[in-house]
């Protein structure tokens, strides 16, 4: 069904006609645009944003560099994205969901998922809440309702529109947030997402990070339109596009499309324009496919430097305390990590629980004859005889602090 | 005769079939410029030009639909999916579309052009998403090809076949061997055949089964067993489908036993279809059961990866199991 109008005189429409503006409000410099008002955002919470965006970026150059040492099998960083990220998930509800893709650490970070369960997931250690199962990176905590992350890219968009659909039904007042970028958009797990969160009123918002990049392939060989914006008049959705590197702008943003979603049961969807300032993963070399200079570019305008500079304009920050924050931030990175290298793998039982509720009667079997085999040749498997031997268990669960499982 | 890597014959082939026709397409996500994220594809672009090799929006249902249209219309498109674990959007495309495009309209239509390129596999820190073996859902569709290579020179002769076959044909490419495998391979073009068998090794104890990365650990195994006075006959399937069925049971009529291995679980893994398949032609020929050594009925772990990969080890052992039976 459509409600348009009769014509009688032949014209095409190409969308050209939609001119979506970018929504700015905090300069390189610090300063607010003319005519912009900051959003209201007490200091509290402005430095627990700030904290989280340096929390993460910190985290981010450390891990890169224990991945380039050899100590990590793979890394992918937040970086230039953090404003985005932590912005939008600043004007959440702390219990809404998020459904993020794999670039979003920082949001999880906002939500207080600490350096050593970072570290933990990183390295795949006994106290992972994963059970090591996934490549770093793919985190997930329950407490902080943060959904764990899936590799396959865009499959969390209808699933974000599905979980909000039953947040609506369960009438708490949450919303689910979901995290993709412009490339995911390409999906059609996007499409599809974007339609049912219409048709059935979703309380979803759906937050494309469009970083310019996905891998290698530019936003220009991922999409012909104006971005991804104009998307959501085919679904009639509201829209808006922000400047991601905006911490303001984001944060006002979300609060706003958090307002529509809760108490009109509309999906919203954000278009966050940003730029992927590393390379795709440890696995990536940009160089192959972009300018040194236009990345350049980019990092003059690190969201980062605009907050802090905003802060300490207001006079809510000090170069001290920046200091302080980055030592202190560099020092416990460091030693979580040192701390969650040394803990050893979730034991060889974890290999076949969780596949179902309760592990069954066939995979018990395999479980069986894999002990023997790993009994018989310890030497060739380290990690899975460790659990097999109770002296060697016992040694290194004495270390281990009780209930931390618990608390994912 | 110069020296590749794996992905330098996939390479190699690919510049071959594009220089010698012209409907020849490479695309993918990340194929263009960059050459694919593992190169494979690298410099094509600048070969023969961005209407020819080029990158995709990232929407793999969208590559095999469009490559099912290009191949209808009788362009020769070779389109690579960035892991075998990321096929499954595809997945109505290829079982609905791709497999069944010739019988139902016919033979009005056919999409035979089309080879689908896709490295898979584990071994590689790679977890769950990165390190599937997914052939046997891909097995159970008639109408498709399916083709593993195990090494260089396999993969060049192979993946030429594919592009000119006139069925499509799935290629699954070892992705842990692309660096790690290399091989004198011939300059020149050359194709090796689709749907044969090839026995690598003679034997008379145990007939040895495989296909893709895991003929290597395949060898390893063998090599032990042989040392302890085992003759092994090996086995390199190399079309999963469709399969070389005589070749197995002429193999398995003179050792008596057979032993298949791949990474994939266990149950309903294409290790069951042979199985099958050889009780009921070799039964008053069999002196032992026909033993599976495979990944297990679990999603593919991480940090327990080398606990679960049917490794050469097992592989050894279950030789033993078979000739002591």
């Amino acid at each position: 069904m459509t409600t348009t109008q009769d014509t009688h005189s032949l014209a095409f429409m190409t969308g050209d006609e939609f001119h979506i503006p970018t929504f700015r409000l905090l300069q390189q410099d610090g300063t607010l645009f003319e005519g912009a008002e900051a959003p209201d955002l007490d200091q509290q919470k402005a430095l627990r944003i700030y904290r989280a965006m340096l929390f993460t970026r910190v985290l981010d150059e450390r891990m890169l560099a224990a991945q380039r040492q050899g100590r990590l099998s793979f890394y992918m960083q937040c970086t230039g994205e953090e404003a985005a990220v932590i912005g939008a998930a600043a004007a959440l509800d702390d219990a809404d969901m998020i459904m993020a893709q794999y670039r979003e650490q920082g949001a999880l970070a906002y939500r207080g998922f600490t350096y050593d369960e970072f570290m933990n997931q990183l390295f795949g250690n006994e106290l992972d809440y994963g059970k090591g199962r996934q490549m770093p990176i793919h985190y997930g905590s329950r407490k902080l309702h943060y959904m764990t992350i899936s590799s396959p890219l865009a499959t969390q968009i209808p699933q974000a529109a599905g979980y909000a659909y039953g947040q609506k039904l369960a009438g708490e007042g949450h919303c689910t947030i979901t995290f993709f970028g412009e490339g995911a958009a390409s999906e059609g797990d996007f499409h599809a997402a974007l339609n049912m969160a219409s048709v059935h009123k979703a309380p979803v918002i759906f937050f494309c990070r469009n970083n310019g990049y996905a891998i290698s392939t530019p936003a220009s060989e991922q999409f012909a339109a104006d971005g991804i914006a104009p998307r959501a008049f085919g679904y009639r959705m509201h829209v808006i596009r922000v400047d991601g590197n905006d911490v303001l702008a984001v944060y006002q943003a979300t609060q706003q499309a958090r307002v529509i979603a809760v108490e009109q049961n509309q999906p919203v969807l954000i278009e966050a324009m940003t730029y992927r300032l590393a390379a795709h993963s440890s696995s990536d070399d940009p160089s192959g496919y972009r300018s040194r200079k236009e990345e350049e570019a980019w990092r003059e305008k690190d969201p980062i430097l605009r907050m802090q500079r905003w802060l300490i304009d207001l006079g809510w920050w000090s170069e001290d305390e920046e200091k302080a924050l980055q030592e202190s931030l560099r020092r416990e990175v460091l030693e979580t990590l040192k701390r969650a290298e040394k803990r050893p793998p979730p034991p060889l039982d974890s290999l076949v629980s969780d596949v179902y509720a309760d592990v069954t009667p066939a995979l018990q079997r395999q479980l069986d004859r894999l002990k023997s085999h790993i009994r018989r040749h310890p030497e060739a498997y380290p990690k899975g005889a460790r659990s097999l031997d109770p002296d060697v268990s016992a040694t290194a669960d004495a270390d281990k602090p009780n209930g931390e499982q618990g608390g994912a | 005769m110069p020296k590749m890597n794996m992905l330098q014959a996939i390479n190699n082939a690919l510049d071959i079939a594009m220089a010698e026709d012209e409907k020849v397409l490479c695309f993918g996500e990340d194929v263009g410029v960059f050459g694919g994220v593992f190169r494979a594809t690298s410099h094509l672009q600048e070969k023969y030009g961005r209407a020819r090799c080029f990158n995709t929006p990232l929407v793999e249902q969208g590559i095999i639909g469009f490559a099912n249209g290009l191949a209808a219309q009788g362009s020769v498109p070779v389109a690579e999916i960035q892991f075998a674990d990321y096929i499954f959007p595809a997945f109505d495309q290829i079982v609905n579309e791709t497999a069944k495009f010739r019988f139902r309209s016919g033979d009005l239509f056919n999409v035979g052009g089309l080879t689908i390129r896709t490295p898979y596999g584990g071994g590689i820190s790679g977890g769950l998403y990165h390190s599937q073996s997914p052939e046997a859902y891909f097995a159970h569709t008639p109408g498709l090809k399916i083709v593993v290579p195990r090494n260089p020179y396999q993969a060049k002769g192979l993946l030429l076949s594919a592009i000119r076959d006139p069925d499509p044909v799935i290629f699954f490419e070892p992705k842990r061997l692309y660096r790690a495998s290399t091989g004198e391979v011939p300059e020149d073009d050359y194709q090796l055949p689709i749907g044969e068998a090839e026995v690598t090794k003679e034997g008379s104890d145990i007939t040895v089964l495989g296909w893709g990365a895991q003929m290597e650990l395949i060898e390893k195994a063998v090599e032990m067993a042989e040392k302890v006075g085992i003759s092994c006959e090996v086995i390199d399937l190399r079309s999963i489908l469709p399969w070389d069925e005589d070749s197995v049971v002429e193999s398995v009529l003179k050792t008596g036993r057979l032993l298949i291995s791949h990474e994939a679980p266990r149950t309903g893994g294409f290790a069951g279809e042979i199985a099958a398949t050889i009780q009921e032609r070799c039964f008053l020929y069999l002196e032992s059961p026909i033993e599976r050594v495979t990944g297990l009925d679990t999603p593919f772990p991480l940090t327990l990866e080398k606990e679960y990969m049917p490794d050469h080890l097992k592989i050894y052992e279950a030789i033993r199991a078979c000739v002591e039976f």
